[in-house]
């Protein structure tokens, strides 16, 4: 397939994961600052500090309260991140591939950007924000299930899946993190202020909890941190994103064997392997902060690798060799 | 919604006869409305326009912001011809074809019809889209122009006119098979009771003529459609032809000329380009033959396409035909190659290149329509009797700086259909543009693209200046099914096509 369309697909996928994983965010925040009451002070800082932004945010509101992190988060056409910025970045590649994606799948991005974006000018959706940022999820849920339902696995499909993955560790990576700056900004007080309340929100924000119960029953920060790390089967767990990811990146370069021919994938395989191999005793005893943010150094050298490899115009030179 | 109040006041109604009294082909469609509900119809046409916005069924306007998409305009209520008039406009329109391609390549090559007398020197002389690179070239199964869309008008008398033909890059043909689409979705009811000829096979039409096209020896070519992007207003219908036909649809950037072939990059390297539908204008195609700062084409297309190791739908420089002022020599055109009289008549029109031509048209300008002879979209048309002194005067330097780029015709009573304003039911006009593919052999698709004035007494369809569409039903009864195939023709004035 052609590598603009390679990438726009990727991108397409990637924006709409990284909209529903702002949502999460915030509907965690939700829960959490109705959980604390007025407990804590600076509640809402900690998500734009996960998500990087702290700069662009602090130039354009200032002040960390719920209306403006809200704002700025989900609304804000100035914040590259934010949910309707990625919403039309995804609508905006999926128009470029229009061709190569299923009409059904492009309907359903297009009423999904327009409802957002009509949304965004309705003040009422601020009273009932738990269910509206519950909805965006479960329209990026329903994207993502067209995707899978009506587009063939091919090429195309594993570049899209392999943008979702990329993604969902990333930002799996990051909720994780929120917990880090909430409460335990020393390394020595993991494992000892016991928030049961507050890993239990964290888990429902991956839509874990559930699932977290039935693989280790009762909520202890540790086993938490297994379960979002390291587990292999739950799909937003870091590992198993790692691990879909690698297979889609295979997929597409159609190779079974065990030679590495790449740099995307000798940096994806390298950093599935170290997480393969890792304990959650030892992230823990190292700092799970410093674990998260060195991971996801890892995962944007994937990310860069990636680019390098499909999507990139290639020099000349090596045009004229890959002719002959 | 009934129409006991409507009127077709002095012009031609394509549904109407007379007030209350409709044409036999639309009888059955008129008791089918008038059998609905109160609100009924207002609801359909509501949920019609949902759904092409959640379809995202738009194109994008010019000198807006970038990107800025409209929802394409839609009226529920169809426009029906009958099967018997079709069967003349597809001659018609075969017939037209068939010469406008002959002059194409006698242009670039021997020029006959100069020598011959057929068009005047000047014609060809000053012709602007006339093509230096293209002299004495032939394409691949000598076609020039493979995709037209000719728009059709029919005047308050009931005759249906060529009002000019599009032979560089036509588009509209998506909006009539996705109008079709969203009527059966939203008026199923509509069709019952009526045989309506199918529009559904049109990309696979065009994908047959596409592989025809290829260089020779190329047996299972590769096709692509070549975008200017996604802000070119027509990229919804770049998208969607390359979708139906399930071909790559590429960029200019995509695609690179590497040993006398043409490539595009792809995440396994690049990979041979045969056939191209090219939907970028021919002076953008290639910067190193055309306008060297393009960024839009391929450089060195052209040396490929001239070795004849890549094929270019439309040919570059069918253009030259796309001219109003060749447009009104095309009945003396098919007098020439085809020795016949013009089956679909031309709006009679003034050519203001011949001195006593002009010299009228600066004498009635409030009277006439005057059109530039080489834009498209509507863009630079004088309506004389809706424009004021001062345009007219300010016009009339215009046209006697460079005459030879302006045509005049008669302000014509643009026939019209019912459509649908608020609660009821009001007059607009409508012009029709068939499409026409020129392969092995030609296929006229029956019906085309009805575009509407959606303004009060408005004259102009173009979607750029606010038309909007309308489904066309060809009927089949009293259609003979007129497939007619051509052979390969000669120049020698004679016609050697025959009707099977």
């Amino acid at each position: 397939m052609l590598s603009r369309v390679a990438d726009s697909i990727f991108w397409m996928s990637r924006c709409i994961e990284r909209a529903q994983n702002v949502a999460r965010f915030i509907n965690v925040n939700l829960k959490l600052s109705i959980e604390l009451g007025a407990a804590t002070h600076n509640q809402w800082s900690p998500l734009i500090y996960t998500t990087g932004d702290q700069e662009r945010f602090e130039e354009l509101y200032g002040e960390y309260n719920q209306r403006n992190v809200i704002d700025f988060l989900a609304f804000d056409s100035n914040n590259g991140n934010s949910i309707i910025s990625c919403l039309r970045a995804a609508r905006e590649n999926a128009r470029t591939v229009r061709e190569m994606i299923s009409s059904m799948m492009w309907e359903e991005l297009n009423k999904f950007f327009l409802s957002v974006r009509a949304a965004a000018n309705d003040q009422t959706i601020l009273e009932s924000p738990y269910e509206f940022f519950n909805q965006i999820i479960l329209a990026s849920h329903l994207v993502e299930g067209i995707t899978d339902g009506t587009m063939s696995h091919g090429e195309p499909w594993h570049f899209a899946h392999l943008g979702r993955m990329l993604e969902r560790a990333d930002k799996t990576s990051r909720i994780l993190d929120v917990k880090y700056f909430i409460l335990l900004p020393n390394v020595g007080d993991v494992g000892t202020n016991i928030d049961t309340i507050q890993w239990g929100a964290l888990l429902e924000s991956a839509s874990a909890l559930e699932m977290y119960r039935k693989r280790h029953g009762r909520i202890s920060p540790e086993d938490v941190a297994e379960f979002l790390i390291l587990d292999r089967e739950f799909p937003r767990a870091m590992h198993h994103c790692l691990i879909e990811a690698e297979k889609s990146l295979n997929a597409i370069f159609g190779r079974r064997d065990d030679r590495i021919y790449n740099s995307a994938e000798q940096r994806l395989g390298r950093l599935r392997a170290d997480v393969n191999y890792s304990q959650i005793r030892e992230i823990i005893d190292g700092g799970l902060h410093e674990f998260i943010d060195d991971f996801q150094v890892k995962l944007n050298a994937v990310g860069a690798a990636i680019h390098e490899t499909f999507f990139a115009e290639p020099p000349a030179s090596s045009l004229e060799m890959s002719t002959q | 919604m009934d129409f006991s109040a409507y009127q077709t006041d002095e012009f031609y109604d394509e549904m109407f006869e007379a007030p209350g009294r409709p044409r036999e082909r639309s009888q059955h469609l008129v008791s089918r409305l008038q059998s609905l509900s109160a609100g009924e119809l207002q609801r359909r046409q509501k949920s019609a326009e949902l759904a092409l916005l959640n379809m995202g069924i738009t194109f994008n306007v010019y000198g807006h912001e970038a990107g800025t998409e409209k929802v394409w305009p839609f009226d529920l209520v169809p426009r029906i011809i009958e099967g018997g008039e079709w069967d003349m406009i597809e001659r018609g329109l075969k017939q037209r074809i068939t010469a406008l391609n002959m002059f194409i390549d006698d242009v670039y090559n021997a020029q006959y019809c100069v020598r011959d007398k057929a068009v005047p020197e000047w014609l060809i002389a000053s012709a602007k889209n006339l093509l230096g690179p293209c002299r004495g070239m032939t394409p691949p199964k000598g076609i020039w122009c493979h995709i037209t869309g000719t728009d059709l008008v029919r005047d308050t008398n009931g005759q249906m006119y060529v009002l000019e033909d599009n032979l560089r890059c036509p588009s509209g043909v998506s909006y009539v098979l996705e109008n079709r689409e969203i009527m059966k979705r939203t008026f199923p009811q509509g069709f019952d009771g009526f045989s309506v000829l199918p529009v559904e096979d049109y990309p696979d039409r065009l994908l047959d003529m596409l592989q025809h096209i290829a260089p020779q020896g190329v047996t299972d070519p590769n096709v692509v459609v070549l975008t200017p992007g996604i802000y070119n207003s027509a990229y919804f219908e770049h998208c969607f032809l390359a979708q139906r036909m399930g071909v790559e649809l590429v960029q200019g950037s995509d695609l690179c000329v590497l040993n006398g072939h043409v490539w595009m990059r792809t995440t396994k390297g690049l990979e041979r380009v045969d056939v191209i539908y090219r939907r970028i204008d021919d002076e953008f195609l290639d910067p190193k033959t055309f306008r060297a700062d393009s960024t839009l084409g391929v450089p060195g297309l052209m040396d490929v396409y001239r070795a004849g190791r890549v094929a270019l739908a439309n040919a570059p420089g069918t253009g030259v035909a796309d001219d109003k002022a060749v447009y009104a020599f095309v009945p003396d055109i098919i007098k020439f190659y085809l020795g016949e009289d013009v089956i679909l008549p031309n709006v009679p029109t003034f050519v203001c290149g011949e001195d006593k031509q002009c010299e009228h048209v600066l004498m009635n300008m409030e009277k006439l329509v005057i059109k530039p002879a080489n834009e498209s979209g509507g863009y630079g048309i004088l309506l004389g009797p809706r424009a004021s002194k001062a345009e007219i005067d300010k016009y009339r330097d215009v046209i006697r700086a460079n005459p030879r780029n302006y045509v005049a015709q008669p302000m014509l009573g643009l026939s019209r259909v019912p459509t649908i304003v608020e609660d009821h039911f009001e007059g607009r006009h409508v012009d029709l543009r068939p499409y026409i593919l020129y392969g092995k052999d030609i296929f006229v698709l029956p019906g085309g693209l009805t575009r509407v004035a959606l303004r009060k007494n408005s004259l102009v369809v173009n979607s750029s200046q606010g038309g909007g569409s309308k489904d066309t039903w060809v009927l089949r009864n009293g259609y003979n099914g007129g497939r007619f195939q051509t052979q390969k023709q000669t120049l020698s004035g004679q016609s050697q096509y025959q009707t099977s």
